[in-house]
């Protein structure tokens, strides 16, 4: 690599003021990543489940701890993201909303729609936990 | 560290990962919109009652389509990362060796719990 040094580089990444734009491509990513990390515990909970009642409750005691509800909160708002932000990308690739008008609105669109489902989302589920 | 020119193009498979990238993305669409529903149903219940669920065929077929769609989806875009941060090639081999490896454990560990369950 010794004769890269003086070769040009492009500005770095810190140069630049951050804009709706990038901060939801980076943030595709992260989410991406922290929900692998969910996948992980996704399965281990099942696992739990098959491995009978007394490996399930220690599962259950440790998602509905303090600590348990606040990654689930995590993971949820990073799966809404996800999601919202890939159908997002799914338009990109059949061509439509290239527009940088466009590319703004339906990115703040997926902030704003992240917040609303998420705040549903837990609104109804704790509902559904509590029971009647 | 010298880089060994294959002249084969940046990835022999690139058109193949970005399609099956969009297809399983396609796929867990719907499949997350049911886990979102089923999640805080099976959160408070008790193990007799998540065996009373996961008996429900819709239940487990779902999870299983799930765990395979969610798991190659994770599987590639994680090897997307590795490819994009990690310039060692040897330590770059090795760790996408390991998300491969991983990715097919909790595959099979995920799935055989869920059929477990169901049967």
């Amino acid at each position: 690599m010794a004769d890269m040094r003086e070769r040009p580089l492009s500005p770095h990444l810190q140069i630049y003021r951050p804009q709706i734009t990038s901060v939801l491509s980076i943030g595709h990513r992260a989410t991406g990543i922290v929900l692998s990390l969910g996948a992980a515990l996704l399965v281990l909970w099942l696992t739990a489940a098959a491995a009978g009642p007394d490996w399930f409750d220690i599962a259950q005691r440790c998602a509905g701890s303090w600590p348990g509800y606040a990654l689930l909160f995590v993971f949820s708002v990073c799966l809404v993201y996800h999601l919202l932000n890939g159908v997002r990308h799914l338009f990109w690739d059949a061509g439509l909303g290239f527009e940088l008008e466009t590319v703004s609105r339906t990115g703040w669109a997926v902030v704003a729609g992240t917040v609303l489902l998420t705040a549903a989302i837990w609104l109804l589920g704790l509902a559904v936990a509590e029971g009647p | 560290m010298t880089v060994e020119r294959r002249g084969l193009g940046s990835s022999r498979t690139g058109t193949s990962h970005w399609w099956r990238q969009r297809l399983t993305a396609i796929a867990l669409a719907p499949l997350t919109v049911f886990l979102v529903g089923l999640l805080p149903v099976l959160a408070a219940a008790t193990h007799e009652e998540f065996v009373e669920i996961m008996r429900i065929p819709v239940t487990p077929v779902a999870l299983v389509l799930l765990l395979a769609a969610g798991l190659y989806h994770m599987k590639l875009g994680l090897q997307v990362v590795i490819e994009d941060y990690v310039h060692g090639e040897p330590v770059k081999v090795g760790l996408r060796i390991a998300l491969t490896l991983a990715t097919c454990l909790l595959a099979a560990a995920g799935i055989v719990s869920v059929v477990m369950l169901a049967a």
